[in-house]
């Protein structure tokens, strides 16, 4: 190396190079282990809280609840507050009475994923609540979906009834141009913010046309499960 | 190399000069990617802020202390394994602070790593001098960082929201100014500062630059 650039570092053995690089990448790993297992309770309860607000966004009566997972034979309870795959959950008021499902929904928006937890309330078969979890979209513009009044009405009776059979929805969920919303079951887009209006409509669209029967089918016994954990 | 270990004495310019001399985003321009990304708001401004500052003392301290050990050859592989495990640490305390801070934050604070400021840190002043020195500048640099990153996210947020660290200034009537939390408006404010601070050091520098043009006569 020295040959090549004069004025260049003395050659070092590659023995001292890789003790070197070994002893920092073990102080490396001891940091980053520590820092982990020091912040990981602290993260969870953060994520504990967090889920525990958005379900009280959308049923504001919510005392306790109880967390399912949907597997492939049906609604499998479960006893971690975030376990992996689609998570409906049971929702109960201070007297232990069946208020509904909230469960999560994410489709691709404008910029990025927009998460949204929705309300499902068996009685009437609909959605009747909508809270953003995540939306990264043009504030001013795709933000609003947050907060816009006339937006936020289409679901307040979102409709979302199974067909006879009970395998699908009776018709599926659609976002349509602001202004011609006709039907129970159809989102009317915020003018301008179509796309991520339309992300709404296929993330709660994916999302119930799973939820929604295997809830159905399972109604009994998560509805009267008033415990939660 | 090995460069010479003397250094000027440990003095508050150690810590000043990352400030106002060799401010990373006012002077040196360093760090733009952040810079422009994260500071829609005071709040994301602060905190992208603070956890860079974390992460330039913390690999600056670790640096400065393995300056001896460290062979030359291999001297850029291990300050970038240092500012990763660092940027991991205060990712996972960005977490535990606030899930809202840290979504809000979003892929800019693992790409600390690739910030050219730290790096530079290390490479130009680290490794080259003793630890309360490293520590100090760094610190010095963080904060001029910070301040940078604050003037432009209240500018952005008080126009593009009209609120301050998430307090309304104005009143309902008040019409936000949106494109100011879109990208072109963190290129027009970060163009504003600029233009204000050139114009604040050529003031600073004339009457010395007068002086010396009566002198030279």
């Amino acid at each position: 190396m020295s040959a090549i650039l004069p004025g260049a570092a003395p050659p070092v053995s590659a023995r001292r190079m890789i003790a070197v690089l070994g002893i920092v990448a073990f102080v490396a790993g001891v940091l980053v282990v520590t820092a982990y297992e020091f912040s990981l309770p602290q993260i969870e309860a953060n994520r504990r809280i967090a889920l525990t607000q958005a379900v009280n966004a959308i049923y504001p009566t919510a005392r306790t609840r109880r967390t399912y997972v949907l597997a492939a034979e049906g609604l499998a309870a479960s006893s971690e507050t975030l376990p992996a795959g689609q998570v409906a959950y049971a929702v109960f008021d201070e007297n232990s009475n069946f208020l509904g499902i909230a469960a999560e929904a994410a489709a691709r928006g404008y910029q990025d994923i927009i998460r949204v937890l929705y309300a499902y309330s068996p009685g009437c078969q609909c959605i009747t609540a909508l809270h953003v979890l995540r939306n990264n979209d043009t504030p001013g513009i795709g933000n609003k979906i947050s907060k816009d009044r006339e937006f936020r009405e289409n679901f307040r009776a979102l409709d979302v009834r199974l067909t006879p059979d009970g395998s699908a929805l009776a018709h599926p969920i659609v976002t349509v141009k602001h202004g011609t919303k006709t039907e129970a079951w159809q989102i009317d887009a915020i003018s301008g913010a179509t796309i991520t209006s339309k992300a709404v409509g296929r993330a709660l669209n994916e999302s119930a046309q799973t939820l929604v029967p295997r809830v159905t089918a399972d109604l009994k016994r998560v509805s009267q499960a008033g415990v939660a954990p | 190399m090995t460069p010479a270990e003397k250094s000027p004495p440990l003095d508050f310019d150690t810590f000043l000069s990352g400030v106002w001399r060799e401010n990373p985003v006012l002077v040196m321009l360093l760090g733009m990617c952040p810079t422009l990304a994260v500071t829609n708001s005071a709040i994301n401004a602060f905190a992208m802020g603070a956890a860079t500052t974390f992460v330039l003392v913390g690999s600056g301290a670790l640096v400065s202390l393995l300056r001896r050990l460290v062979p030359g050859t291999v001297r850029i592989a291990t300050y970038i394994v240092i500012i990763a495990s660092f940027v991991t640490v205060v990712d996972y305390l960005i977490q535990a602070v606030s899930l809202a801070l840290y979504a809000a934050l979003g892929a800019f604070i693992q790409l600390i790593v690739v910030n050219c400021i730290i790096l530079g840190r290390a490479e130009a002043y680290a490794s080259k001098r003793p630890l309360g020195h490293a520590i100090v500048n760094a610190a010095g640099v963080g904060t001029g960082f910070t301040l940078g990153l604050l003037l432009l996210g209240s500018v952005r947020e008080i126009l593009g929201a009209g609120t301050l660290f998430g307090l309304p200034l104005f009143g309902e009537q008040f019409q936000p100014w949106v494109v100011m939390l879109l990208p072109p408006g963190g290129f027009f404010v970060l163009g504003m500062w600029l233009l204000v601070f050139s114009w604040l050091r050529e003031r600073r520098g004339r009457p010395h630059a007068e002086a010396r043009h009566i002198h030279g006569h």
